[in-house]
């Protein structure tokens, strides 16, 4: 029996000190006429041999297409010792630290990720994960409105030109509260965030402005100024961040005057594969003076009865298994193995490493976006700096264009379309440290060839 | 500490490009001055820290782990495995359906079991933990209720035997909550939920069998109850192992399901995560699912998105949810098959019946000692508390030096002093013998040595810590020195 030890007489002994005839007699309290049957609709189990070949062939199937999409998930080298260690079993299949002195190993590894998050962030505390960057957002949300004392509003500042999805998400997980995500517009030419735009709301009560850094177009925001004018009318600054980039450009904990108040995102680009989207893992990073209000799993260090440091869970007056509903949110499983993975991630790059692979994908989608741009009718959509995405515009509809590119395994970048029609035909192309001159190239020429496909068909 | 191994300018090289570009268009105020802070060290020394803080674990591959109600079974390493093949984890999120149909095909697949084992009408995969299902399920609720102009419905009621995340996800679909009280045979109050129920009664949150590890009995009449007045259940399929291929909660009555894919579907909890929070829903729910979802037409598999179901609660994450926990849970199901699924509540039933039973002749107190265990049971060391004043704590503490991961402390809140054992179907029959042994010697220790269990642990990495300077004398991250 696959995964069950018991051998014919372990089941007559124990079925015998119980005092039961059979294994079935143990379900006597369930109603007879709820039992279901055979449940035939479900496969009958096969033995690891067979069900490896089906996982072979399926993977197979989906082929290892040139990628050239980012748009909230990177692909980026993974040191080998990372995956080694994080599958270790110790750390692989173990729960939730709950007894302290035999979770340490656990308990050290979060406290020390959640001191480089601080570091990468410069923010003073980090949680121990949450669900993924976009709940992270919404977390961020929620914490604001109950965080920010000054507000009576339970409305939030979010720029259009944050992910699609984050803003799709937060809307999902705010609404019933009866928050209100107010948005702002961007600016066309830069495609930064809209200053007069956001003047219209100038004097007016939000509890906090949302600030992507890069935003999703890959273009850098102008964080000082954003910052402070949060700050100069009562607002929170909610912060999300790529986390490689936080390693190059000025981190949330240093914009403006006072520095962002939380900081959130996505920790993939920390560790994790790709993975067809998960899983990966929210962080949330903000000031000391709003610790009590953030929520998930927090660690501290303190000492044990001989004085000796420890590690264990801490302010746990915030969550479900203490407040209930009064709990600062009902997350419960985090993401703790890919913390686990991010913090031997970090630890082994380094801040040189990271550095080395951010600077390494700003250059390569430099690269990219010059090459692309030697095409008739391709070039940079904004004019804004960017850190490692770059939106282009096309001269043929993108659609068209990105399902040649597939069909001759190229995967050309994110389809602006459906978030962004006002942008007309453009997409959003990201090249990282792995993708090399020649992987540049092989775009540039097939990109070249759709072109010239397109131009020779006559539009119906 | 890892950073005491850092030294200014050590660097694991290999790891990382050779050469750093430089910042080419970024203007000079957006770039970082200050050096982030992390640590610098070899890899090799990176290896040995972490591997040396693995050994500081008790976890399912090491220890026997009977925590109550997060069912620590074995964890197949094929699962692991082949979910982790190439062209499954270099794959792009975003990837067109081209180059998608192996993933989805596997998505769609386990969709399909998951429906079947549950008795629902139609899964959504997407949540990434069962909080976020318990969230998914409560706004399905609501969507439900809004769309029939029903907007007078304010409460969500809960046993007091729930877990804490059912009244907090309640709380942020913006529900009041209500408690109801479980009775002295350890099913619900049937009276007081009588009493409970209203024009004002969006829904109930049930666990079944319940938390305190027995078969609510009533279900049915629960709920026709709850359904005439208008209500809606929900089922936390937190204890799904307990009835896996014996009875499904769809038959049972209910509108919409959470499934815990790291608890029932073996996929591993990573010390705290990351999990797979599936929902399953009757027919009435089904426009209010989360997306994404998978669909099939005999021939491709597509993405369905907000487009698709415009009646959506939402998207719950960027993308859709935790993957490769899904792929894991689904390469278990194919081992296991019709079959194998079946045998998992039998035996995780016969096992903890066993314990219980064993742990009873030792001398130890049941909660419901009148009561069928399901794949969990209480016990309750009352007695223990007042006679000698050893309480559940200690025992818990003294079980780590034995090598025994301590059971679920005082949860359910409702039962004093209680253990809550859950040693699922993995465990060998030696080995559940084995924890019978260690209970009852740590019952003599509490007789005879009561400081020995009072202070335990004695044999691990560090003693029992101090909690209250923990939360006052906060120390979150490690700061540089200078
Ligand atoms: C009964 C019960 N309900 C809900 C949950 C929450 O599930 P998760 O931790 O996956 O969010 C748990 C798990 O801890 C549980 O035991």
């Amino acid at each position: 029996m696959p995964f069950i030890p018991h051998t014919e007489d372990d089941i007559q002994e124990m079925l015998a000190t119980i005092g039961v005839e059979s294994i079935d007699d143990l379900f006597d309290e369930i109603p007879t006429e709820l039992r279901c049957g055979e449940l035939q609709e479900i496969p009958p189990g096969l033995p690891e041999m067979e069900v490896a070949s089906l996982m072979q062939s399926r993977a197979r199937t989906d082929g290892e297409p040139l990628c050239f999409i980012g748009a909230g998930a990177y692909d980026h080298h993974i040191p080998a010792a990372v995956w080694e260690l994080t599958t270790r079993g110790e750390f692989y299949t173990a729960y939730t630290p709950y007894q302290a002195e035999a979770s340490q190993g656990t308990l050290q590894l979060l406290y020390e990720f959640q001191s480089m998050m601080t570091g990468l962030t410069a923010m003073d505390v980090s949680n121990a994960s949450l669900y993924d960057g976009a709940s992270a957002l919404a977390e961020a949300v929620l914490m604001a409105v109950r965080g920010n004392r000054k507000s009576k509003s339970k409305r939030i500042l979010l720029p259009a030109n944050l992910h699609p999805h984050y803003r799709r998400v937060a809307r999902s997980i705010v609404r019933n509260q009866k928050i209100e995500l107010v948005e702002v517009a961007y600016d066309k030419s830069t495609g930064q965030v809209d200053m007069a735009d956001l003047e219209k709301h100038a004097g007016e009560d939000y509890a906090a402005l949302v600030i992507p850094q890069p935003n999703f177009f890959g273009v850098l925001e102008q964080t000082d100024l954003l910052t402070d004018w949060a700050h100069q009318n009562g607002m929170l600054a909610i912060a999300v961040v790529n986390p490689l980039a936080m390693s190059l450009l000025k981190p949330a904990g240093e914009w403006g005057e006072q520095g962002a108040d939380i900081c959130c995102g996505e920790g993939q680009p920390l560790g994790a594969p790709l993975a067809s989207g998960g899983p990966y893992f929210g962080f949330l990073c903000c000031t000391d003076k709003l610790v009590r209000q953030m929520p998930g799993r927090i660690i501290g260090k303190t000492v044990d009865m001989d004085g000796k440091p420890g590690y264990a869970l801490t302010l746990q007056a915030r969550e479900q298994h203490i407040r209930r509903s009064k709990a600062t949110s009902n997350i419960c499983t985090n993401q703790g193995l890919m913390v686990t993975a991010a913090t031997i991630h970090m630890a082994i790059m380094g801040a040189e490493g990271l550095q080395r692979v951010a600077a390494t994908s700003h250059a390569n989608t430099q690269k990219l976006s010059q090459a692309l741009s030697s095409l008739p009718g391709v070039e940079p959509l904004f004019s804004g700096a960017v850190f490692h995405e770059q939106v282009m515009k096309l001269p043929i509809e993108t659609a068209t264009a990105l399902g040649m590119l597939a069909s001759d395994n190229v995967l050309g970048g994110f389809n602006l379309q459906d978030d962004y029609p006002e942008l007309g035909d453009a997409v959003l192309v990201c090249a990282t440290e792995l993708r090399s001159d020649d992987d540049i190239e092989n775009y540039r020429g097939k990109l070249e060839q759709v072109i010239q496909s397109q131009a020779q068909t006559p539009s119906q | 500490m890892i950073y005491d191994h850092s030294r200014k300018g050590r660097r694991a090289t290999a790891q990382a490009p050779l050469e750093k570009p430089e910042l080419t268009g970024i203007p000079a105020e957006m770039v970082r001055t200050s050096r982030p802070n992390l640590p610098e060290i070899s890899e090799m020394q990176a290896v040995r820290h972490f591997t040396r803080l693995s050994q500081k674990n008790f976890s399912i591959d090491t220890h026997f782990y009977p925590l109550g109600s997060c069912t620590m079974k074995y964890n197949p390493r094929a699962c692991n495995t082949l979910a982790s093949l190439p062209g499954l984890l270099s794959r792009h999120p975003l990837a067109p359906d081209t180059h998608s149909q192996g993933f989805m095909a596997c998505l769609h697949d386990l969709q399909e079991i998951l429906k079947h084992v549950t008795g629902m009408h139609a899964v959504s995969l997407s949540p990434a933990a069962g909080a976020q299902g318990e969230f998914a399920g409560v706004a399905m609720i609501r969507a439900y209720h809004d769309a029939r102009g029903d907007d007078q419905r304010s409460e969500i009621l809960v046993p007091d035997a729930a877990h804490g995340t059912n009244p907090a996800s309640a709380v942020m679909c913006g529900y009041k909550t209500r408690e109801i009280p479980t009775g002295a045979d350890g099913d619900i109050d049937v009276e007081a939920l009588r009493e409970a129920l209203g024009p004002q009664t969006a829904g109930i949150m049930l666990t079944n069998p319940s938390t305190v590890g027995v078969f609510e009995r009533r279900i049915k009449e629960i709920a026709s109850m709850v359904h005439e007045a208008g209500g809606l259940l929900y089922y936390d399929g937190a204890n799904l192992n307990a009835i896996l291929g014996k009875v499904r909660p769809g038959d049972m009555g209910f509108d919409v399901i959470h499934m815990n894919l790291h608890k029932t579907f073996s996929t591993p909890h990573g010390g705290g995560g990351p999990g797979a929070g599936p929902v399953g829903v009757s027919e009435r729910l089904e426009p209010y699912l989360p997306v994404p979802m998978v669909d099939y037409d005999g021939q491709e598999y597509r993405w369905l998105s907000e487009k698709d179901r415009p009646d959506t609660i939402g998207r719950l994450s960027a993308f859709a949810g935790n993957a490769g926990v899904l792929l894991r849970a689904y390469v278990y199901a194919r081992l296991l098959g019709r079959e194998g699924m079946h045998r998992v509540s039998e035996f995780s039933t016969l096992n903890a019946n066993y314990l219980l039973k064993r742990l009873m002749e030792a001398g130890f107190d049941a909660a419901y000692p009148e009561r069928r265990a399901s794949h969990e049971f209480i016990l309750t060391l009352k007695k223990q508390a007042r006679d000698l004043d050893v309480n559940t704590m200690d025992f818990a503490k003294r079980m780590l030096d034995y090598g025994v991961h301590a059971p679920t402390t005082y949860f359910p809140l409702l039962v004093p002093e209680c253990l809550l054992i859950e040693p699922t179907e993995s465990e060998a029959k030696e080995e559940l013998d084995q924890f019978v042994e260690i209970m009852r010697t740590i019952k003599q220790e509490a007789e005879n040595q009561p400081e020995l269990v009072k202070q335990a642990p004695h044999t691990m990495p560090v003693k029992r810590l101090d909690d209250v300077r923990a939360a006052r004398e906060l120390d979150l991250a490690y700061k540089a020195e200078d």
